[in-house]
C-alpha cells in the first residue's frame, strides 16, 4: 500500500488529522493509568491471607466487665463449643482486615537499633487452630505458654511467640528463624514456630512492608480479648454464626456483639477498593465508546466529502478493496501517530501521580497493550464507513455531487 | 436573529439525529463524570467552618526531638498530657480547648434495654463558643463546671432521640459508664467534615457526628478509657495501659485547640510556644531548639492531607474524560459544519458577514451544550444519588446535589460545547463563498 497519497491527503486535512491523533492519544494515556490504576488495586483486593477465610466467623464483644474475663471467657467458649457444627472456637484481640491496627516495634539485638514494625495478635487457647494458621517449621504454642502468658501495656508477659514467613525472612534473611529472640523494651520472646503469610490488621495502613509482617503470641483469658473465632465447615457457617450471637447474648447480657462471617469481612475492608475498581472500569468504557465514535463521526465525515475522488479512483480501476485499504491504512497511520504520542503522555501522568500520589511505576507492557487495544478499536471503528466508501460507484465520478 | 439561528440549528440537528445523538451523550457524559467526582473532592475538600476557621489554630510542639516521628523536622500533630495541661493552665488564647477521644457505654433507663455505644470527646467547657457548636437546647458548661470537674454532659441530637425521644431534656440525667450525668445541652444534628477539632484520630471523616462531650477534668477523674489513637516517640512504650500510663507519658493522644483573633495575638501565642519551649529545654526536659507550629484550620488540614487520594485521582480520571469528550465533540462539529460548505457559501453570497455565520453555528454548539447539559444533569443526578456504589461509603455520604452543582453542571456543558464550537464554527466562517458556489 502506498502511504504518500495519504499522507498527502491528510496534509489538507490538517485539524480533523490531528484531533483525532490528540483524541486516540488522550484516550490511550487516560486508558493506560486507569488500566494500571484497575490492575493494582484488583491485585489489592485478592491479597492472599494464610487462614481458613471461607469457614471463620467472628464475634465481637464489647462493654463486658474486663475483670471477669477470667471466668467468662472460658465459660463463653464452653457454650460456643457446643453449637452443632463448630470444629473450633477460640478468644482473641483482633483479626486480620479488622481496620483496628495493633502494631509493635521489634527489634532482633536487645539493644537493636532498627527496628521492624509487626502486627500483633493475641490468640487464646486453640487459637491457631480456629484460624486454620499453616504451620511451616516449629510447632505451636502449648497450655503451659498460654497459661503463662498476659497482657500488659499493649505486651505479651509470656516469652514465646509465633512468627509469619514474610518476618522471619526479613528478620533473619537466609537463617531459621526457629529459637531466635525478638526484644522490645527489655522484654524479650522466643520462636517457636513459623506459619504462613497472615495479613495485618489494616494492611493498607501498614503500608507493603508491613503487610503480612505479623506475630502471634499466646494469651491467657485476658479482658482485651474482644473477639470470640469460630470454625465450621463453609455450609454450616451463617448457622453457626446466627445460633453462636444467640448463645451469647444470653450470656453476656449488658454486651453489645457483632457477628460477621470472615468473608462478609474481607468483603468490607476491600468495599472502598472495589468502588473504585468499577468507576475506573466505566470511565474507561465510557471513553473508549466515544472514541470509536468519535473515529466512526469523523471518517463518516471524510468519506461524505471524498466521493467524488473516490469514484474517480473507482473508474480508473481501483476494486473495493483498494478503497477500503485506504481508509484502513489511513486510520492505522493516525492511531500510530496518537499512540506514540498517547504512550508519552501516559508515562507524563504516570510519573506526574508517582510524586503526588501513592502510586508505583507503570511497567512498560501497559504501554504496548493499551496501545495494541487502541489500534484494535480504530480498526473496528473505521470498517463501517471504509465499507461505505467501498461501496460507492464508479458512475459517481461523472456525475455532479 | 438569535431566535431565527435557533430555529436553524435545530432544523440541522434533526437532519442528523445520530451524529446529534452522539454529541450530545459524548458531552453529556463527559460533563456527569466530571460534576459527579467534583462534587465528592468539592465535599471532602471543603472548610468545616468557614466563617472561622482563620481564626481557629492548632499547636504543635516539638516535644520529642529530631528524628521523631519519621526523621522530618515537623513535630508531632497531638500534644501529650502534660504539655495540654500546661497550655490549658497558662490559657493565653482567647477560646481553648484540650480534646480527647471517648467511647463509653450509655445505659439507657428501663428493663432490658440494650445499652449504647458512643463516640464523643472529652473537651472543656470553651470548647463550644471556640466552635459555634450549634444547641438546640441548653448551652455549654462554665468555667466553673470544668474546674470542679461537673458531672454534666453536651449530648448529641440523635442520643437525645434515643434517650429521651427529642424532647427538651436539659436537667435529665443520663447514664454514661456508669456514673450519672446531668444534661445541660443538646446539640442541633451537627457532624462538621473533615473533623478539623480531631484529624490525628478521625483521618477527617467521620460516618455520624459525636454523641456526647463529658468535661475534660471529669473524664480524667473517672479515668475514662481514651478512645483515640496513641502514638509514641521511638523506644518508648507504655508500662501501663489505661489513663494512668497516658498520663505519666509523653506519647501524644490530646488535640488541641485554640482561637486567636487577629494578627498581633497570633504572633503573641507563637512567642509565647517558643518561649514555654525554650522553658522546657532550660528544665532539661526538651534537648532542642524550639521548633513549633502553629496552623490555623485549613493550612492544618492540609499539612495532614485529609483529602482522600481516591477523591483526587477519580477527579482527575473524569477530567481526562470530558477531554476526551470534547475534543470527540470538536472533531465532530467541524465535520458536521464543514460538510454544510455549500449553504454557507449561498449564505455568505447572499450577505451574511463572517460574524453572523461564526454566530449562527455557535448557536447551534450551544443548543447541543444545552442539550448535553440536560443529559448531564440527569446523569450527575443519578451519578451521586448512586455514588455510593462506585466510592467509598464514607465519601459518597456526602456528595449532595444543590444548586450549584445543577448550575455548574450546565454552565459547565454550555462552556465546553461552546469551546469545542469555537474553532469549528470560524473555520466555517472562512468558507470561500465563491469557490463553493463554482464548485457546487
Amino acid at each position: 500500500m502506498e502511504i504518500r497519497p495519504i499522507l498527502a491527503s491528510l496534509r489538507k486535512h490538517r485539524i480533523p488529522a490531528t484531533l483525532i491523533v490528540l483524541e486516540i492519544a488522550l484516550a490511550c494515556a487516560v486508558l493506560c493509568n486507569a488500566v494500571f490504576m484497575i490492575g493494582q488495586r484488583m491485585a489489592d483486593i485478592h491479597w492472599p491471607n494464610a487462614i481458613d477465610e471461607q469457614g471463620i466467623s467472628v464475634i465481637t464483644v464489647n462493654g463486658t466487665d474486663p475483670g471477669h474475663a477470667a471466668s467468662d471467657i472460658p465459660r463463653d467458649l464452653i457454650a460456643l463449643r457446643g453449637i452443632a457444627g463448630v470444629t473450633a472456637v477460640a478468644a482473641g484481640t483482633s483479626m486480620p482486615l479488622d481496620q483496628n491496627p495493633a502494631l509493635s516495634g521489634f527489634t532482633t539485638t536487645p539493644d537493636g537499633k532498627t527496628t521492624v514494625n509487626s502486627s500483633v495478635y493475641f490468640l487464646g487457647r486453640g487459637g491457631p487452630q480456629a484460624l486454620g494458621l499453616h504451620l511451616l517449621e516449629g510447632r505451636i504454642f502449648n497450655d503451659d505458654e498460654y497459661a503463662d502468658s498476659g497482657f500488659k501495656g499493649f505486651n505479651s508477659t509470656g516469652h514465646v511467640l509465633l512468627v509469619t514467613q514474610s518476618d522471619a525472612q526479613r528478620l533473619w534473611p537466609n537463617q531459621n528463624a526457629l529459637g531466635k529472640v525478638l526484644y522490645t523494651n527489655g522484654r524479650s520472646w522466643t520462636v517457636v514456630g513459623v506459619v504462613a503469610d497472615v495479613l495485618a490488621q489494616d494492611p493498607k495502613f501498614s503500608g507493603p512492608g508491613g503487610r503480612y509482617s505479623t506475630v502471634f503470641f499466646p494469651l491467657q483469658p485476658d479482658g482485651a480479648m474482644g473477639d470470640y473465632v469460630l470454625r465450621s465447615a463453609p455450609q454450616d457457617r451463617a448457622r453457626v454464626l446466627r445460633e453462636a450471637m444467640d448463645a451469647l447474648s444470653k450470656l453476656e447480657p449488658g454486651a453489645v456483639l457483632q457477628g460477621a462471617t470472615y468473608a462478609g469481612m474481607r468483603g468490607d475492608y476491600f468495599a472502598d477498593t472495589r468502588s473504585m475498581v468499577w468507576m475506573l472500569m466505566l470511565v474507561c468504557v465510557v471513553m473508549l465508546a466515544v472514541t470509536a465514535f468519535g473515529i466512526v463521526g469523523l471518517t463518516s465525515f471524510w468519506v461524505g466529502q471524498r466521493r467524488r475522488q473516490i469514484g474517480i479512483r473507482r473508474a480508473v480501476g481501483a476494486t473495493r478493496g483498494h478503497i477500503m485499504q485506504y481508509f484502513q491504512t489511513e486510520n492505522f497511520l493516525l492511531s500510530t501517530a496518537g499512540v506514540v504520542l498517547g504512550m508519552l503522555l501516559a508515562f507524563g501522568i504516570n510519573l506526574y501521580l508517582m510524586s503526588r500520589y501513592e502510586m508505583s511505576r507503570m511497567p512498560w507492557y501497559y504501554l504496548p497493550v493499551s496501545a495494541v487495544a487502541l489500534w484494535l478499536l480504530g480498526q473496528l471503528a473505521v470498517l463501517g464507513p471504509a465499507r461505505r466508501a467501498a461501496a460507492v460507484p464508479p458512475v459517481v465520478a461523472t456525475r455532479g455531487v | 436573529m438569535f431566535r431565527y439561528y435557533l430555529e436553524l440549528a435545530v432544523r440541522s440537528l434533526k437532519r442528523s439525529p445520530g451524529l446529534t445523538a452522539l454529541m450530545v451523550l459524548s458531552i453529556g457524559f463527559g460533563v456527569a463524570a466530571a460534576m459527579t467526582t467534583w462534587s465528592v473532592f468539592r465535599a471532602v475538600s471543603g472548610d468545616p467552618i468557614p466563617w472561622k476557621s482563620s481564626r481557629l489554630f492548632v499547636p504543635q510542639l516539638d516535644i520529642w526531638g529530631p528524628g521523631n516521628p519519621a526523621g522530618d523536622h515537623e513535630p508531632p500533630d497531638a500534644l501529650d498530657y502534660a504539655d495540654a495541661m500546661a497550655l490549658m493552665r497558662d490559657h493565653r488564647a482567647v477560646w481553648q480547648s484540650a480534646i480527647y477521644a471517648i467511647a463509653p457505654m450509655a445505659t439507657p433507663t428501663g428493663v432490658g434495654r440494650m445499652p449504647i455505644p458512643l463516640g464523643g470527646y472529652a473537651v472543656y467547657g470553651e470548647f463550644f463558643p471556640m466552635l459555634d457548636v450549634p444547641f438546640e437546647y441548653g448551652s455549654g458548661w462554665s468555667a466553673e463546671d470544668d474546674a470542679r470537674a461537673a458531672p454534666v454532659a453536651v449530648i448529641g441530637d440523635e442520643l437525645n432521640r434515643r434517650l429521651f425521644g427529642g424532647i427538651d431534656s436539659v436537667g435529665k440525667t443520663v447514664r454514661i459508664a456508669d456514673q450519672d450525668y446531668r444534661v445541660v445541652g443538646v446539640l442541633r444534628p451537627w457532624n462538621p467534615q473533615p473533623v478539623f477539632f480531631d484529624v490525628p484520630d478521625t483521618g477527617g471523616f467521620t460516618m455520624g457526628g459525636p454523641d456526647v462531650f463529658l468535661p475534660f477534668q471529669h473524664a480524667l477523674a473517672t479515668g475514662m478509657a481514651n478512645a483515640g489513637s496513641v502514638n509514641c516517640p521511638k523506644g518508648v512504650a507504655l508500662d501501663e495501659s489505661g489513663l494512668a500510663g497516658l498520663r505519666r507519658s509523653n506519647c501524644t493522644w490530646i488535640t488541641y485547640m485554640a482561637e486567636l483573633d487577629d494578627a498581633a495575638t497570633v504572633r503573641g501565642y507563637r512567642q509565647y510556644l517558643d518561649d514555654y519551649a525554650r522553658e522546657q529545654q532550660q528544665l532539661g526536659r526538651f534537648h532542642w531548639a524550639p521548633n513549633n507550629r502553629l496552623r490555623d484550620v485549613p493550612v492544618f488540614l492540609d499539612h495532614e492531607h485529609v483529602v482522600p487520594g481516591d477523591a483526587r485521582l477519580s477527579m482527575l480520571v473524569a477530567l481526562g474524560l470530558l477531554l476526551v469528550c470534547l475534543m470527540n465533540t470538536v472533531g465532530l462539529l467541524l465535520a458536521r459544519f464543514l460538510r454544510r460548505s455549500g449553504e454557507i457559501g449561498v449564505r455568505r453570497a447572499l450577505g451574511a458577514s463572517r460574524g453572523a455565520i461564526c454566530a449562527q453555528f455557535l448557536v447551534e454548539a450551544g443548543a447541543i451544550g444545552v442539550t448535553g447539559g440536560a443529559l448531564g444533569l440527569l446523569l450527575t443526578g443519578l451519578g451521586v444519588l448512586g455514588v455510593d456504589r462506585v466510592l467509598p461509603v464514607w465519601m459518597a455520604g456526602l456528595a449532595r446535589i444543590d444548586a450549584v452543582l445543577l448550575l455548574l453542571t450546565v454552565l459547565v456543558a454550555l462552556a465546553a460545547s461552546l469551546l469545542a464550537g469555537a474553532y469549528p464554527a470560524i473555520r466555517a466562517s472562512r468558507v470561500q463563498p465563491a469557490w463553493q458556489l463554482k464548485t457546487n
